[in-house]
């Protein structure tokens, strides 16, 4: 197995390299969505499930297809044109950067093989196993993002509604979106998946308390099958109502999240603090809602804009930018 | 009885091995987009099989070879969408089947 992680590890690392120094978006994006796959492996190696998970969902698949649908929106010629103008890479600045950066790749490597022998194999996972009975949740990860440490995940969903609201505030895209269909087979194998995405998606949510599963990965699997419904020529008429509706799911994530900390405060627990008969019920409850809204959001940000309403909507003084 | 399942299945996952190094040697060999498609997608779904077919062999437990079973079905359905949409799509943009030169 020493020689499979030994190919990874270089395999890895050639990807990056190779992501970083191709002169091509297209196939820069392809090195990028290559190089998280491999990672989701790596992670498999190190025995870290829930995060080979979030790789393989969020780093490569989703992020992935916004890399490819922002290509789809540049202009056909600058997509291949060479990023780099030849030349650069040559000269005394150039190999000043690089030298300090391997320098203190170098260094930073040296320090963390010297400091392993210190260094407790299991980390933190005796004292979070000793305290996973009082988290509500039999997964020591799930304890740990929503329990132990929920504030960061609240942050996090809290970024990601902020990436959405920023998209929404760069202007309008076209609702519903014309596609062009090349083919009945696409929306028609579409159709065939879309109850396995919903069905893999809720049960990856599901599964979060007690095995590798949880909010992120499930709202990627449930976003991915909003992309691919899109591509399928599906569209929805968005109305009014609608669009507050949507507001809503965007932010029920964060919405919840934070509503549960302060009326536990109210109730005099402190912020996020779960009192241990109800932490179970309100991991799930907080959990649901945010893959629900982190789906909500990926797919908002695929969309790239806030969907562009039909113009019959004398009560929205914006202008709207062609 | 228990090592002989594991080398049969050790031997299937091996010779699933050896049908994607046949789809990988196709893609990087052939001459145009569409025998390429057709050789990775072709071999890669056979050697997907048979690693499949070899994992629930040594796995021994009923549902977790209906599990790789569905892994497999869905890789197919997946594959076999892509490689078509892809086909179509350089088909679409007229690019020209190979044929052998004079």
């Amino acid at each position: 197995m020493a020689v499979f992680d030994l190919i990874l590890g270089l395999l890895l690392v050639i990807l990056v390299r190779k992501c970083l120094s191709i002169t091509d978006m297209f196939g820069a994006v392809i090195s990028f969505m290559a190089f998280g796959l491999l990672m989701a492996v790596a992670w498999v190696r190190l025995e870290a499930p829930d995060i080979a998970l979030a790789e393989a969902a969020i780093g490569s698949g989703l992020t992935g297809a916004l890399l490819f649908s922002t290509l789809g929106r540049l202009p056909h010629s600058e997509t291949r044109q060479p990023l780099v103008p030849r030349g650069s890479g040559s000269g005394p600045g150039y190999w000043l950067v690089t030298g300090f950066w391997w320098a203190a790749a170098m260094v930073l490597i040296a320090t963390f093989v010297f400091s392993f022998q210190e260094l407790q194999t299991p980390g933190l996972g005796g004292p979070l196993q000793e305290r996973l009975a009082e988290s509500g949740v039999l997964n020591p990860v799930t304890a740990v993002l929503l329990n132990f440490r929920s504030l960061d995940t609240l942050m996090e969903i809290a970024v990601l509604l902020a990436a959405v609201v920023v998209a929404w505030s760069m202007g309008y895209v076209d609702w519903p979106a014309r596609q062009t269909i090349p083919s009945p087979l696409l929306p028609g194998v579409v159709r065939l998946l879309t109850p396995v995405f919903l069905l893999v998606a809720f049960s990856l949510l599901w599964r979060g308390s007690h095995a590798p599963g949880g909010a992120f990965p499930g709202g990627a699997v449930l976003a991915a099958s909003g992309i691919l419904l899109l591509l399928s020529g599906m569209t929805v008429q968005i109305s009014p109502r609608g669009m507050s509706w949507l507001r809503w799911v965007l932010s029920a994530g964060l919405l919840v999240f934070v509503l549960a900390g302060v009326s536990l405060m109210a109730a005099g627990f402190g912020f996020l603090v779960y009192p241990e008969q109800w932490a179970g019920n309100l991991i799930l409850l907080i959990e649901a809602s945010a893959g629900v809204s982190i789906g909500a959001m990926l797919l908002a940000l695929y969309v790239g804009g806030e969907p562009d309403m039909a113009p019959s909507q004398p009560n929205n003084p914006v202008s709207r930018p062609q | 009885m228990s090592s002989a399942t594991d080398m049969f299945g050790a031997a299937l996952a091996v010779v699933g091995v050896l049908f994607f190094l046949a789809g990988t040697l196709g893609l990087l060999r052939f001459p145009d987009i569409y025998t390429r498609i057709h050789a990775l997608t072709k071999a890669d779904n056979l050697g997907l099989g048979l690693i499949c077919l070899g994992a629930a062999v040594q796995s021994g437990s009923l549902m977790t070879a209906l599990k790789l079973l569905l892994i497999w079905i869905l890789v197919l359905v997946a594959a076999a969408t892509g490689a078509s949409l892809i086909a179509q799509t350089a088909h679409g943009r007229g690019i020209p089947p190979w044929t052998r030169q004079e």
